[in-house]
């Protein structure tokens, strides 16, 4: 078996979903310049609604694509409803504070949610039943599941779908015209309340599907898996340039990469001294390696200080 | 505040403040020894409280990963006062040594990181925090250094010469149970640490910080060497960090990773935003508010639901998280500079709000 290979393989799939959450991350910051600390928590709930509907319907006779897709579609407009109420409860009215207050509610309503979650779904991780039949292709010495291949061609088609949003229509061009200058796109006759409400709501969406598929290629979902992938996506967010939908893209999926090939070659290189129990420390050294560095990430642009 | 203005009201006031801190454990005792124990956890997270505000408040740096450098205190007065490497180094050795470790872990991180916007500080430190944690819970290979997730026990009590603290001990008619002496050693080093912050924030350096904090732009034009005096900041917040988490260890006298998660980086944080950032009182409030309210809802909550619906229905640890981060969402929208809210911050705000 080809480790190389396989690690790529690997890496793309979970950086693919690193990708789709550090969309939402990339975008609010872009408009608002806030760090959305409940992001990963929303995730989450993505990934338990869904469980728990496919649960529900694991013992019908539906086609298991069907029911997977009844989650997702129920996870969605949880999500956004829950990004919604989020950006207007705790962070509209600290518009125009200063920064570390609505970073600070941002904590607090991450800490909220998970906590809801564990109330509604208990401590125990939620499985994800057997349903879809474990589909293997070997390419080049190394595998590839079915689950891996829906998980990679859904990102894609996600970031395509967003990137035409963004570029290509009207609602993407008042999003970018907010996100440069907020008061003059207001005067452009913008309706700046809710192009903020709705970049919340679509990064909710993503973050749904990112849940749902994060939960699949593991097999559980449980209510305290969004901090770790909510920082790690914040990490590849940054990692390609916050505010830069391509640079999250390539972020992510780089990110993926580098701990997937750090977590299958660093007791070769380490003679076992370090083994792939040291996985999660990558991203945060990525991290803090890119910012001493290149503070603006890969793709971003510099930004100076604000007096 | 009329109250206080007299100098002789202000004299009485302080002893009767005294003699109550004085009497405080043999009252709680009396309810139970455990309630002496939450005091003494509760001087130590007014300790890591005043620790961080010096970064958060004093500084305007949030920091997400500030239960590294107590843990690294923590380990490191394990490491030196214990069956481990079977080392026993007396307590006023350790506290010193874990201070500077924990400060040069300060520096480690500060370096690199602090000409960072503050946002991108805040998840920095909250990476440097679980590589930590990581690191502390692998660490039992090759060499067994950390123990892993099991932990480091039979940890070494403070102590001189044969005068231990976790005995009891009867001294002049009175009995001391281990808890209550602690308590006085904590109590008389948590003075120190207050006076030591209230100097700071008057200080050249504590003005340099406040300068800071307002606008670093600014600061800098005006001839701040911001790296370093931010630095500073780190290093000595860190170093507050580090001797809380001896003291932990300590009295502990076991210690594992568990102990420092995220999660306990944001209770010191939400005591310093509660209690009123950058004003010491503020902060020994908020955190003596958030160590005991959460003791009682235990004592309280626990029989209210056993009453009234016949079993436990929400575990006392879920009604603290949840207040938790009630406590930090209300706070930020409602009073955002915290209860007692220092007189600086009170103008920042009403500033900010125009």
């Amino acid at each position: 078996m080809d480790i190389f290979l396989q690690q790529v393989i690997n890496g793309l799939t979970l950086g693919s979903v690193y990708a789709i959450v550090a969309l939402g991350y990339t975008m609010v910051y872009g408009i608002i310049q806030l760090i959305n600390f409940a992001h990963g928590e929303v995730v989450m709930l993505g990934a338990m609604v869904a469980f728990s509907v496919i649960g529900a319907l694991a013992g019908t006779t539906l086609p298991p694509l069907v029911i997977v897709l009844a989650g997702v579609l129920a996870a969605i407009p949880a999500c956004m409803l829950v990004g919604y109420a989020m950006e207007r409860v705790a962070y509209r009215p600290l518009r125009g504070a200063p920064r570390l207050a609505p970073l600070i509610t941002a904590i607090g309503i991450s800490i909220i949610l998970q906590h809801v979650a564990m109330l509604v779904w208990s401590r125990s991780p939620l499985a994800f039943p057997q349903i879809i039949p474990l589909v293997r292709f070997y390419i080049g010495g190394a595998i590839i599941t079915g689950v891996q291949i829906a998980i990679i061609l859904t990102s894609f088609m996600m970031m395509g779908a967003l990137t035409l949003l963004v570029y290509r229509t009207k609602l993407g061009i008042a999003m970018r015209a907010t996100s440069q200058n907020p008061h003059v796109a207001g005067l452009m006759g913008i309706d700046i309340d809710r192009i903020i409400s709705f970049t919340f709501i679509v990064g909710a969406a993503l973050a749904a599907v990112a849940g749902v598929m994060v939960g699949t290629y593991y097999g559980i979902a449980h209510y305290s898996m969004g901090s770790l992938l909510g920082m790690k996506a914040f990490s590849a967010a940054v990692l390609g340039g916050i505010g830069n939908l391509a640079g999250a893209m390539l972020g992510g999926i780089l990110l993926g990469v580098v701990e997937a090939l750090g977590a299958g070659y660093i007791g070769d290189l380490t003679n076992n001294v370090f083994g792939s129990n040291y996985q999660d420390v990558f991203a945060f050294m990525v991290l803090i390696a890119v910012l001493v560095f290149r503070p603006s990430g890969l793709l971003g642009e510099r930004v100076g200080d604000r007096a | 505040m009329n109250l206080f203005s007299h100098p002789r009201a202000k004299w009485i006031g302080v002893a009767l403040i005294a003699i109550a801190l004085i009497g405080l454990p043999f009252a709680l005792s009396s309810v139970g020894t455990a309630w002496v124990r939450i005091a003494n956890l509760a001087i130590l997270f007014v300790f890591l409280s005043l620790g961080l505000n010096i970064v958060v408040g004093f500084a305007g740096l949030l920091d997400l990963g500030y239960i590294a450098f107590y843990a690294v205190g923590a380990y490191a007065y394990a490491l030196l006062a214990s069956p481990h490497f079977d080392l026993h180094l007396p307590f006023w050795v350790i506290l010193p040594i874990g201070a500077l470790v924990a400060c040069l872990f300060g520096i480690l991180l500060g370096t690199p990181t602090l000409k960072l916007r503050g946002d991108y500080l805040a998840i920095v430190t909250l990476g440097f925090g679980e590589i930590v944690r990581i690191f502390l819970n692998n660490l039992s290979q090759p060499i067994n250094i950390t123990n892993g997730p099991q932990g480091i026990s039979r940890i070494d009590p403070f102590s001189f010469g044969s005068f231990s603290f976790s005995q009891n001990e009867t001294i002049g008619g009175i009995m001391f149970s281990g808890p209550i002496k602690y308590y006085y050693i904590l109590l008389a080093l948590l003075l120190l640490a207050i006076v030591v912050n209230l100097r700071l924030q008057h200080s050249r350096i504590g003005r340099a910080w406040e300068a800071i904090r307002e606008d670093e732009v600014a600061a800098r034009a005006m001839g701040i060497d911001t790296t370093r005096i931010k630095l500073l900041a780190f290093a000595m917040g860190a170093s507050f960090g580090g001797i809380a988490g001896g003291m932990f260890a300590a009295i502990q006298g076991f210690i594992s990773p568990e102990s420092f998660v995220l999660v306990e980086s944001i209770m010191v944080l939400s005591m310093v935003v509660l209690g009123g950032m950058g004003n010491v009182w503020g902060v020994v409030l908020g955190a003596v508010l958030l160590s005991f309210v959460p003791e009682l809802l235990r004592y309280t909550v626990e029989p209210l639901q056993k009453y009234i619906f016949g079993r436990s229905i929400i575990e006392p640890e879920v009604i603290r998280m949840l207040l938790f981060g009630l406590a930090l969402v209300l706070m930020m929208l409602y009073r955002p500079a915290g209860l007692l809210p220092s007189a600086v911050r009170k103008r920042e705000l009403a500033k900010d709000a125009e």
